[in-house]
């Protein structure tokens, strides 16, 4: 764990900077399922990508191409809003 | 040229927004602060301020969109009264906690119920411990002045907290005096361009703010806010200095007012020190040795200032605006802690609340040590 700072020294109102933001794993409170892709039927549109409330949908460039498990919680989301049912909730 | 006009309260701190043309003014409408914003988005209806008002459906909203605004880099200012400062008064915690810079006036009214629409302090009382500054003004061209020095103060990078100017609700919001204006170019000069050092809101540098603060961090952001607002004191001397070279009206967080060899003093907020100092003049006319203790600054509360003020008076009386039901009235129980081991007698009362009046009479008898806890009441002994 990281040295805890006294009050002078943090930022005003505490605003947080990506390169000064922890990055603990979520991924470890999903519950049960994970999304699963069936590549083939993907037609990129990336719903998946805007819907998800973390940062699970990993792209290569403006590509879609799976799923960082460290940050799902298996909302399932993704399966729900993607349009060619590519995407399905599976049992860890 | 002096500019002197006849303006009520809500009229003169329109045109101190005209002049300040701040960028988003999101407001909700509320008697008596209405005449504020209302002669504001006139001015703005036609063409003498460039600012963005936003009808929002609540004053939880105003505060909620004001944040947002202030933290997106516009200079932000709002207004409201009573109810209206209550259902704010979750907004304005975390205004005070993003060190949100939102100049806010305030036409002070009574809080429900029942239901009044007249003056006391209970509003700004509701929210003394929110973080907020709070100044108050005796009469509208103080409101007006004290307006024109808010973003300044509300902006100083070791401040960077809501301002308050908070003006007695119809009695000044409503009422016309003249008012000296200052050029609108001499106010522009004098806010100057919003700059603060927060990291604001920007795509290209992506911030979190308002984060969550577990119980490892939460303690420390509280602190980081009392400094702020302990700071704000030195600023806004600086600045009211800077004000008194533009204006030659003189601005302190106390304002003692024939203090000097006085045994018996007054301390008060807001118009009722107007009506004090009429009374001391008359007193002091028939050899009486009296004098006035009006706060300009509620919060920060000055302290040490009033205990220099009061070191040589051997009785004091503070007026309270608002009741605290089972305990002492909230300034007459700061002033207490500020004078404590002090070897003056103090004592406190509660006066027009829902805006009943304050006569001279009164003033008469509180300064003779003969009014009750409750003045101008009906059913208490030794009413006068």
């Amino acid at each position: 764990m990281a040295e805890l700072r006294d009050w002078q020294y943090l930022p005003v109102a505490g605003a947080v900077r990506p390169e000064d933001a922890a990055r603990p794993l979520t991924g470890g409170w999903r519950t049960g399922e994970r999304p699963a892709v069936d590549l083939p039927k993907c037609v990129n549109c990336l719903l998946c990508w805007f819907y998800c409330p973390d940062s699970a949908i990993v792209l290569d460039g403006e590509t879609f191409t799976g799923f960082d498990l460290d940050y799902c919680k298996g909302c399932a989301i993704c399966a729900e809003v993607c349009p060619v049912g590519a995407i399905a909730m599976v049992p860890e | 040229m002096t500019d002197v006009r006849l303006l009520t309260g809500g009229e003169a701190v329109a045109h101190a927004m005209r002049q300040i043309d701040p960028d988003v003014v999101p407001v909700y409408p509320i008697t008596p602060q209405t005449p504020i914003i209302q002669t504001f988005a006139k001015f703005v209806a036609d063409g003498a301020a460039q600012t963005e008002i936003v009808n929002v459906e609540s004053e939880h909203s105003a505060m909620s969109a004001a944040i947002g605004a202030a933290l997106a880099g516009a200079r932000t200012m709002t207004a409201t009264s009573s109810q209206g400062l209550a259902l704010m008064a979750e907004i304005v915690y975390i205004a005070a906690s993003m060190r949100a810079p939102i100049v806010m006036a305030l036409g002070n009214r009574a809080l429900s119920g029942p239901i009044n629409i007249h003056c006391d302090h209970s509003d700004s009382m509701l929210i003394r411990d929110s973080g907020v500054i709070q100044l108050f003004a005796e009469s509208a061209q103080e409101a007006y002045d004290l307006t024109v020095i808010a973003p300044r103060l509300a902006e100083h990078p070791d401040v960077l907290l809501p301002v308050l100017v908070c003006q007695d609700g119809f009695t000044i919001t409503h009422s016309a005096e003249p008012v000296t204006l200052l050029p609108d170019a001499a106010v522009r000069h004098f806010v100057g361009d919003y700059s603060i050092p927060n990291d604001v809101l920007d795509v290209a540098r992506p911030t979190t703010q308002g984060p969550f603060a577990m119980p490892d961090y939460y303690y420390e952001f509280r602190r980081q806010q009392a400094a702020a607002i302990e700071a704000s004191a030195t600023a806004f001397g600086e600045l009211a200095s800077e004000f008194a070279q533009l204006s030659g009206r003189s601005y302190g967080e106390i304002e003692e007012y024939r203090l000097e060899g006085a045994s018996t003093a007054i301390v008060a907020l807001g118009s009722t020190a107007g009506t004090v100092k009429d009374v001391v003049d008359e007193l002091r006319e028939e050899g009486e040795s009296v004098g006035l203790l009006k706060l300009t600054s509620f919060r920060p509360f000055p302290a040490a200032a009033i205990a220099a003020a009061l070191s040589g008076v051997d009785f004091v009386v503070v007026l309270d605006r608002a009741d605290s039901p089972g305990a002492t009235p909230p300034l007459h129980a700061e002033v207490a802690a500020a004078l404590y081991g002090s070897s003056c007698e103090l004592s406190g009362a509660v006066y027009g609340l829902g805006g009943r009046d304050l006569h001279p009479t009164h003033i008469r008898a509180l300064f003779a040590g003969a009014a009750p806890s409750y003045v101008g009441l009906r059913g208490d002994p030794c009413r006068v």
